[in-house]
């Protein structure tokens, strides 16, 4: 008995060896830099620490507070979010309610859902200069379809500058944001779906409960926790867009401060040469960080599940 | 009367759905087209008929820096990084899941807080780090974190859970095997499945990653594939150059269209596996 508790000991020592490897790197690499931002953004660090640095307590957090760009950054990126999110899940739903009818039994999911996911593979960089070159003002193939359409209705099409015009520029953003991800959330939606016992289903039928009760009794709230879950993981996404916008919005287009997004506004201060303020850009992924915490917590009250 | 309505109205859903299909896929059709056709021919008119231009638009591209650099750069990263998460994650998952340990709920909790953080957060610091290490345009710092990736981790010991039952490793104990022989004979095979999906998702991701490498690398002979596409901001000659430019991202899309042609029952069977889990 004895010899068994100690060999079992034994084995277990064993899971530091299984372990170790990947503790050293995590402290170094994701722990380290986490808490090292921390400091810096109770510093004037500018470029590196070479420099003179001083502690200077909460003044940099004061001045992100206090910096009309932020808040405007701020709303830039939750408005694009915003739109995004009712479009994305406003699609995903659709399609879920469309491949989990139990009258229709529509067929093809699996094909279907492969060419909806497809644009989120792509990287933003080659999305970027893709939909750039489609919606340019004046060469762009987009606007030259539309013109084609206008004209076969007799119509005249005055071009819009989808990404030039301050109007226009945070809702084109939303929309390619929207073809990127509904068919994510679509999948996990359907996955949430089809995890659904179909016993539910079957008694619900012998109960003889219509469509919209099943939809509304069962499947909804059984899907509330994926909902909730797509919900969150695409505001962590949506609030750190970067790539997309970064990459389409020309710094001299009238639109550019319509759609600078919080990360754009901390990469200026972070690493942009001329304006680089380390200790500043710091202070910025923490109250970003802050308000992501904050909504999440919200939303999490707001529709109030054990899971999420 | 009532079939007619109900074979009328699935028909009406399934055109729906084909058109969406359609908005998914044609920029990338446009994209390929556009690629054959001069900048000139771009900007009076849009076709779905290729063109003859592909050869010019080729040696235009080319001129102006070497894709295939790119890519080799992007493959010198993305592959040995996959590869690390993969075995390493492995190993951890295994480690969490099948041994009990002083500290074991502590790395797991850690492990958890550490997949809501959002990546930025550590940007400055982790920057920071690499140019203390000097590790500033070098590959070190976008391959060796991937050692450590949280989501893996907690994906696969959820797996080995579920995959592995505990007798197999008994098994092998009362055969004399050690812990480690134990992992890499029986463990791996087992969670082969799982570690696939993973590394499957875990290279794409490598391969689309923009905003590290472009912090890291400053030298253009190390510029991985998007970094290299990234330096297209700055041709503000779009009307010219159109061609080339759709070109150069149709090159850049077509390899993750081949992994996802072999590989998309993976790829969506880990989303899956994501909205379940959670």
């Amino acid at each position: 008995m004895e010899s068994k508790k100690k060999s079992i000991k034994r084995y277990n020592r064993m899971g530091y060896l299984f372990v170790l490897p990947f503790v050293i790197v995590f402290l170094i690499f994701n722990v380290y830099p986490v808490l090292r931002t921390l400091y810096i953004s109770f510093t004037n660090m500018r470029v590196s620490e070479r420099e003179n640095i001083m502690w200077v307590w909460f003044q940099n957090y004061q001045r992100v507070l206090t910096d009309k760009f932020f808040w405007r950054a701020l709303w830039n990126t939750v408005r694009i979010w915003g739109v995004n999110i009712v479009l994305q899940l406003g699609l995903a739903f659709l399609l879920m309610m469309v491949f989990s009818d139990v009258k229709y039994k529509m067929k093809g999911l699996s094909v279907f859902r492969i060419l909806y996911y497809l644009p989120n593979l792509i990287a933003a960089t080659s999305i970027a200069f893709l939909f750039k070159t489609l919606l340019d003002w004046r060469y762009g193939t987009f606007n030259q379809i539309i013109n084609a359409v206008y004209r076969l209705f007799g119509a005249s099409y005055n071009p819009i500058n989808w990404l030039g015009d301050p109007s226009y520029a945070g809702v084109s953003l939303s929309v390619i944001q929207t073809w990127l991800w509904f068919g994510n959330s679509f999948i996990m939606l359907m996955a949430g779906v089809q995890g659904i016992s179909k016993d539910y289903f079957e008694a619900a039928a012998i109960d003889g409960a219509g469509r919209w009760t099943i939809f509304g009794k069962i499947t909804l709230p059984l899907i509330k926790p994926i909902l909730m879950y797509v919900a969150i993981t695409s505001l962590i996404g949506g609030l750190q867009l970067f790539d997309l916008p970064y990459l389409m919005a020309q710094k001299t287009d009238a639109s550019y401060e319509s759609v600078q997004t919080v990360v754009m506004y901390m990469y200026k201060f972070g690493f942009e040469t001329g304006t680089t303020q380390m200790g500043y850009a710091s202070s910025v992924a923490y109250v970003l960080f802050a308000i992501i915490c904050i909504v999440s917590v919200i939303q999490l009250k707001l529709f109030g599940t054990k899971e999420g | 009367m009532n079939t007619t309505g109900y074979k009328v109205k699935k028909t009406i859903l399934y055109i729906l759905l084909i058109i969406l299909a359609v908005t998914c896929l044609l920029p990338f059709l446009l994209m390929l087209v556009n690629a054959t056709r001069s900048g000139s021919e771009i900007s009076s008119s849009f076709t779905l008929i290729p063109g003859d231009k592909l050869v010019e638009n080729w040696h235009t591209v080319f001129e102006y820096f070497n894709l295939f650099d790119g890519m080799t750069n992007s493959l010198k990263v993305a592959v040995p990084a996959t590869v690390l998460t993969a075995y390493f994650s492995a190993l951890t998952a295994y480690g969490l899941a099948a041994y009990e340990f002083k500290g074991n709920k502590l790395i797991f909790g850690t492990i958890l807080v550490f997949m809501m953080i959002p990546g930025q957060l550590g940007l400055i610091g982790f920057y920071n780090l690499c140019t203390k290490l000097h590790l500033v345009n070098s590959y070190v710092p976008l391959i060796i974190p991937a050692m450590a990736a949280p989501g893996t981790v907690f994906f696969l010991r959820q797996y080995v859970m579920s995959a592995l039952p505990p007798s197999l490793i008994e098994a092998a104990r009362i055969d004399g095997a050690g812990e480690l022989y134990s992992f890499h004979r029986i463990v791996l095979p087992i969670m082969a499945p799982g570690i696939a999906t993973m590394s499957i998702m875990g290279f794409i991701g490598n391969w689309n990653s923009y905003l590290l490498p472009m912090i890291i690398l400053n030298k253009k002979d190390k510029f991985t594939l998007p970094v290299m596409m990234a330096s297209l901001r700055a041709s503000t000659d779009i009307n010219a150059n159109q061609g080339a430019i759709y070109l150069s991202v149709a090159i850049s899309v077509i390899p993750i269209l081949l992994v996802f042609a072999f590989f998309s029952k993976y790829i969506i069977s880990s989303i899956s596996a994501g909205a379940v889990k959670e």
